[in-house]
């Protein structure tokens, strides 16, 4: 049924005792796609990922990766996977290059060139034991190891929440080139920028349910963008322009936030008025929750 | 120096029950000479005899140090407990060092504390106390027993001064260790070194000319002579030792950046060696310390007990109780000695394979795991090659416990005859152990949170065979014990049906815990 698409979920339930961890989640994933999965800490997504991974058995619903059942063949489609946590601890008396190799020989085979290539651009020692690396350089050994092995499927767990600005682009060009090869991406964060540098199309996972789901355009909708300038003359019917909310008018001064999908319209309006100044930011993921869904998220975990 | 008692009172509140433990199991220790040496002998005369027997056996000095007054309580309970005892507090002073120095440094979790407003030596100063206190608990309460027990009150408070003492020199050495080397595992590795040097160089002297025992921080405890011509100087070197080597732990604190080592730690290899490629080559690489190391030990007690057996007849006395209690049923001394030896070594052993069936839950709570998992290799393979290494390292720690007991008993007794029968008998004991590590196994295939009752198997097997009969525990519950089951080699032959019937059960646990693995989640 579902042989164009490697990840395929549908009103997936798991319980933990009385608490429903996921609540009839949906979720898709094609071969060339990276795929965002966004939510707050807490939502489950480390709870979809590990029933993807057969390490958690599902209540209800239906999960199937590469069309086939990730519980009962668990060992077989993880041939064509690798994952990277998004807390990695390693062996405290292995080497970051012992790590490397075994979970390349355990997933099957390791690319011996992409594996020195990924050692040269992560700037990693391999000589250093588990207990002897920072977060980042963990994360960095698990990374490697997942980039040089020969896959159709990366599942990525909050994958560059140690990495230095330097090495989280390196990472992006890595995953780039690997979608670019047909492969399929599932890309968990909590944090939006990090998924739109990379996503291809997102899902926004909430309480165990997925919210939105669709290309990030899609999700345009969603977004507001804030915006401050300082203009040349008050800027008359501005208020007036759809999309635009929380106005603040202070003499030339304007602060002001508007839907995404209306930004043209908005910005006419302030250029038609003369621009001195302009910064623009985009929301973060707490005002997105906070502004369509209602209630704040809490930070846990 | 700021800001230490903070620091003291939160290490003395992490550790009050560990060393609650550690004092009472040491107080046992010595106590439990007492009682046993006032049951065993009937007579005087009797003990002059064992005792004469004892001071005439180099292996027993070796392993207690200088025989002085052993026809007397007093002068046995500090034979045969201060070695040990001293090495119990060094071993304690090492772990309460380490956990609150290179430890918490090793992990960075110290960092959110040091970053208070505390002097930078705080920690390591309040470590050190913490240590020197729970020195004090072990010797008062020692002290305390030996005197309650009727023993001399003066020699009896100096058997727990110069245990304190000792403790607190090897507390300062640990502390000296943490500052050389970066890992925890690797610090414990040289103040263990400390202390079993200190422990070898006291038993060359005692069975030489003496000399090497002043080089010895034991040797030193033991040159108190509590119970035979009390002195207290020799307590002054220990202190004196303590100062010189907290001095030397402070300057080479002050010479080392945090987080760093006098030496710096090893690079290993870039690449994993071609075993180190699936479920087996991992579970190997990862139990392999302890499997060897736990054969070398056993193969070390083996030669102990395996170098005392000619001499079994002279120890054990005459009187009714202590024939009773080594016959076991048998009619021969020394074989019966030998069999009570081998279920004894097999009962260590089962602290090996419980703690080997442990290790798949260290590595699930360590999440290396679902990493490993998520991988191509089957979660049952993964269990499985987990299962393997405890069989094969039971197996190794039993033949190697037998092999130490044939070779110590042939170093004595200067005959061959009995290598094969002595070697190879411990194995029968194999099905038994693999009982407890069973239990276990299907604790954990449940659960991983219903592992903290491991333990108890083993120690319900360690009270029935030592306290079977004398508390008199119904027999249905003694029953339950797998070693109740087997034969007494080899003062007895094997009873192959009843090796059967053990192992049966240790493969149904086993299998019943793969089962239960394969259905439940993963942390």
């Amino acid at each position: 049924m579902t042989d164009e698409h490697v990840i395929d979920i549908r009103g997936l339930v798991k319980r933990f005792g009385s608490f429903r961890a996921l609540d009839g989640l949906d979720l898709a994933v094609g071969p060339g796609e990276v795929h965002g999965f966004l939510g707050p800490n807490g939502a489950g997504k480390s709870t979809t990922i590990r029933v993807l991974l057969g390490l958690l058995r599902k209540d209800g619903g239906e999960a199937r990766l590469f069309g086939g059942d990730p519980w009962r063949e668990a060992a077989a489609l993880h041939r064509r996977l690798a994952y990277v946590p998004g807390d990695v601890n390693l062996w405290p008396n292995l080497t970051g290059g012992e790590v490397i190799d075994l979970l390349g020989r355990l997933r099957g085979g390791i690319d011996e060139a992409r594996r020195a290539e990924l050692i040269e651009a992560f700037e990693l020692d391999p000589t250093k034991k588990g207990r002897a690396y920072s977060k980042g350089n963990r994360q960095k050994v698990a990374l490697v190891a997942a980039l040089a092995s020969d896959v159709e499927l990366l599942v990525l767990d909050e994958p560059t929440s140690g990495l230095d600005p330097l090495m989280e682009s390196v990472f992006q060009r890595y995953v780039d080139a690997f979608r670019d090869r047909g492969h399929a991406v599932l890309l968990s964060s909590h944090i939006l920028a990090e998924v739109e540098e990379l996503a291809d199309r997102v899902s926004i996972i909430r309480a165990g349910k997925v919210v939105e789901s669709g290309s990030l355009a899609d999700l345009r909708h969603l977004t507001r963008t804030s915006v401050s300038a300082e203009l040349e003359r008050p800027a008359a019917g501005l208020a007036a322009v759809p999309g635009v909310h929380d106005l603040v008018v202070e003499g030339e001064r304007v602060r002001f936030q508007v839907d995404t999908a209306q930004l043209d319209a908005a910005l006419s309006t302030l250029l038609s008025a003369g621009v001195r100044t302009l910064a623009s930011q985009p929301p973060t993921l707490e005002e997105l929750f906070l502004r369509h869904y209602g209630d704040p998220v809490e930070a846990t975990e | 120096m700021t800001g230490w008692p903070a620091f003291l009172r939160l290490f003395l509140r992490r550790d009050r029950w560990m060393v609650l433990w550690w004092g009472l199991g040491t107080m046992l220790l010595y106590v439990s000479q007492a009682v046993s040496v006032d049951g065993l002998y009937a007579t005087q005369e009797e003990f002059d005899r064992a005792a004469a027997s004892m001071a005439s056996n180099a292996a027993f000095i070796a392993m207690a140090g200088p025989a002085r007054a052993l026809n007397t309580t007093g002068g046995q309970v500090f034979w045969q407990a201060s070695a040990f005892g001293a090495v119990v507090a060094g071993l304690m002073s090492m772990f309460l060092v380490g956990r609150h120095t290179r430890a918490e440094e090793e992990t960075g979790r110290d960092e959110l504390l040091r970053a208070t407003a505390v002097g930078r030596l705080a920690p390591s100063a309040a470590a050190l106390l913490n240590a020197f206190v729970a020195n004090v608990v072990l010797g008062v309460l020692v002290a305390g027993s030996l005197v309650l027990y009727g023993l001399a009150a003066a020699d009896s408070v100096a058997t727990g001064v110069g245990l304190t003492s000792a403790g607190w020199f090897f507390s300062a050495t640990a502390l000296v260790a943490a500052q050389l080397v970066t890992s925890t595992r690797a610090m414990y590795g040289v103040a263990g070194i400390v202390i079993a040097v200190s422990y070898v160089l006291r038993a060359v002297g005692d069975v030489g000319n003496g000399l090497a025992s002043w080089l010895s921080p034991i040797g030193w405890y033991q040159a108190m002579h509590p119970f035979s011509g009390l002195r207290w100087w020799p307590a002054l070197l220990l202190l004196g030792g303590t100062a010189v080597a907290a001095t030397l732990a402070w300057r080479l604190f002050d010479r080392r950046g945090y987080g760093s080592g006098v030496f710096a730690a090893r690079p290993g290899p870039a690449r994993a060696p071609a075993y180190l490629s699936g479920g087996y080559g991992l579970a190997w690489r990862l139990q392999r310390a302890p499997i060897l190391s736990w054969a070398a030990g056993m193969l070390a007690l083996g030669l102990v007990y395996g170098s005392m057996g000619n001499d079994v007849e002279d120890l054990i006395g005459d009187s009714e109780t202590s024939q009773q209690v080594f016959l076991q049923g048998s009619t021969d001394l020394v074989q019966a000695f030998y069999a009570t030896s081998m279920v004894m070594l097999a009962l260590i052993v089962g602290g090996f394979a419980i703690s080997s069936t442990l290790r798949p839950r260290g590595e699930e709570d360590g999440g290396h795991l679902e990493v490993v998992l998520a991988t191509a290799l089957p979660r049952s393979r993964w269990l499985l090659a987990h299962v393997v290494m405890t069989v094969a390292g039971t197996a190794l720690a039993l033949l190697a416990s037998g092999v130490g007991l044939a070779v110590g008993y042939s170093l004595v007794t200067g005959s061959s005859d009995e290598l094969w029968h002595l070697s190879l008998p411990p194995l029968q004991y194999a099905p038994a152990v693999l009982v407890l590590s069973g239990v276990a196994r299907l604790l954990y295939g449940v659960s991983p949170r219903l592992m903290v009752l491991a333990w108890l198997p083993l120690v319900l097997a360690a009270v029935v065979m030592l306290f079977g009969d004398l508390l008199k525990i119904p027999q249905w519950a003694q029953d339950l014990s797998p070693f109740e089951h087997l034969a007494l080699v080899p003062a007895q032959d094997v009873d192959w049906a009843a090796v059967a019937g053990v192992a049966a059960i240790a493969v149904a646990l086993s299998v019943a815990g793969q089962l239960a693995f394969r259905r439940r989640d993963i942390h």
